[in-house]
C-alpha cells in the first residue's frame, strides 16, 4: 500500500509536470523535500533526546506503573471477556499508560506481549476475539497527551507558540478514542 | 476567561510542569535522575536519526507531487465537499494519508507548515491530526501479524471509521480554538 502511494505521488508528479510544462521545477522540489527532511530530523533530535530521558525519569520512577494502576478499573469495564487476573490485563493497561505518554517505543512492545496473551485465550487462533478487536480499537485511536514530534517541528519552523495543540490534540483523540470504543461496543454486540 | 486564555494556559503550563514534577517525584522515589535522564535519551537519538530515510522519501515524493501541481487537482477535487462542510481542502489529503502512512502523513504536514507557516489554521489542524491518531493499518499489521490473525473481524471498520472521526473532531476543534 505505502509502495504503491509513494510511486503514485512521484509518477502522477511527473505526468502532471509534463502536461503543464513545469519539469524545471521538478529538479528543485526534489533536492527541496530531501533537504527539509533532513532539516527537519536534526531539529527533531534536540526535543526527542530530551523528551525521552524525561520520559525515562517518569517509567524508572514509577509514572507509568502508576497511571497503569489507575488505568485498571477502565480496562476492566472494556475487556469483560478477560479475567482481571489474567496477565494479558497487565500488559493491556501498560500498553494504554505508554500510549498515553507518548511512548510509542515502549506501547508497541506492551501491545505485542498483551496480544500474545489474549491469543491464549482464543479458542479459534486464526481468528480474532472481541477483545483483540478492543485492543485494536483503543491503539488506533492512540490517545495521547503530549504531540511532542508535532510541537517540535512546529518549534522548528518558528512557531510563535509550538505548544498551543496540545489542548486541540487531547480533544481530538479523546473524541477518536471515544468513538472507537462506542463503536467496538456497537459491533461486538452484533456478533 | 474566555476559551482562548484557558488554552493558552494549558498550553504553557503542561511542559514546564511535567518538566519540573517528573524528575521531582522521582527523585524522592530514589531514582537516579540524571543518570536515568542519559539513559533514555540515548534512545531519543537514535529515534530521531532512524526517521530520516523515511522521511525523506517521503517529501521528496510529496514536494514532487505539490510543486508538479498534482496536489492541487486532487485537492481541488474536494473541494465540493470542503466548502459545503467549510473546511479547509488542504487538509483532506492528510486525513487520507494518515491511517496508511504515519511517515507520509509527517512529511504531509511539515510541508503544509512550510508552505502556510505553522501558526496558520490549516497547519494546526494538521498537527492535531497528526498528533492525536496513529497509523491505522501500521497498528492493525503489526499485532495481528505478531500472533498470526488472519480474520481481522471488523478491526479495520472501527479503526478508519474512528480515523475519520478523529479528522472531523481535528478539524472542528482547531476552528473553534484558533479561529
Amino acid at each position: 500500500m505505502v509502495n504503491l502511494i509513494w510511486l503514485i505521488m512521484l509518477v502522477s508528479g511527473f505526468v502532471v509536470s509534463a502536461i503543464n510544462g513545469t519539469m524545471h521545477k521538478l529538479t528543485e522540489a526534489v533536492f527541496d523535500g530531501a533537504q527539509s527532511a533532513v532539516t527537519v530530523c536534526f531539529g527533531l533530535i534536540s526535543i526527542m533526546v530530551f523528551w525521552m530521558g524525561l520520559m525515562r525519569i517518569a517509567e524508572k520512577g514509577g509514572l507509568l506503573a502508576g497511571l497503569a494502576k489507575g488505568l485498571f478499573p477502565v480496562v476492566r469495564r472494556l475487556f469483560p471477556d478477560v479475567p482481571a487476573t489474567h496477565p494479558a490485563m497487565g500488559y493491556i493497561v501498560s500498553n494504554m499508560a505508554a500510549n498515553l505518554l507518548g511512548l510509542g517505543n515502549a506501547a508497541t512492545p506492551m501491545g505485542i506481549k498483551a496480544m500474545q496473551q489474549l491469543q491464549t485465550l482464543n479458542p479459534t487462533p486464526k481468528h480474532a476475539t472481541p477483545a483483540m478487536c478492543t485492543l485494536l480499537a483503543i491503539n488506533t485511536a492512540s490517545i495521547t497527551l503530549i504531540p511532542t514530534t508535532m510541537i517540535a517541528i512546529r518549534m522548528n519552523l518558528g512557531s510563535t507558540q509550538p505548544a498551543s495543540i496540545i489542548p486541540s490534540t487531547i480533544l481530538a483523540t479523546a473524541v477518536a478514542t471515544l468513538f472507537a470504543i462506542i463503536l467496538d461496543r456497537y459491533f461486538r454486540s452484533r456478533i | 476567561m474566555n476559551t482562548m486564555n484557558i488554552v493558552t494556559i494549558i498550553a504553557s503550563w503542561s511542559i514546564p510542569v511535567l518538566i519540573v514534577t517528573i524528575p521531582l517525584v522521582a527523585y524522592f522515589r530514589k531514582v537516579p535522575v540524571y543518570e536515568c535522564f542519559i539513559d533514555g535519551a540515548k534512545d531519543g537519538f537514535q529515534s530521531a536519526i532512524q526517521i530520516i530515510p523515511h522521511l525523506v522519501g517521503m517529501m521528496v515524493a510529496i514536494s514532487v507531487f505539490r510543486e508538479s501541481g498534482a496536489l492541487a487537482i486532487v485537492v481541488d477535487g474536494f473541494g465540493i465537499i470542503t466548502q459545503w462542510l467549510s473546511i479547509p481542502e488542504e487538509v483532506v489529503p492528510l486525513g487520507l494519508l494518515r491511517p496508511i502512512s504515519g511517515t507520509g502523513s509527517l512529511a504531509y504536514v511539515t510541508d503544509l507548515m512550510k508552505v502556510h507557516g505553522p501558526d496558520s489554521l490549516v497547519s494546526q489542524i494538521g498537527a492535531t491530526i497528526q498528533g492525536s491518531s496513529d497509523t491505522t493499518l501500521y497498528v492493525l499489521t503489526v499485532y495481528f501479524g505478531a500472533i498470526g490473525i488472519e480474520r481481522t473481524r471488523y478491526a479495520l471498520k472501527v479503526g478508519l471509521l474512528s480515523d475519520l472521526a478523529g479528522f472531523v473532531a481535528s478539524v472542528y476543534i482547531c476552528m473553534w480554538l484558533f479561529k
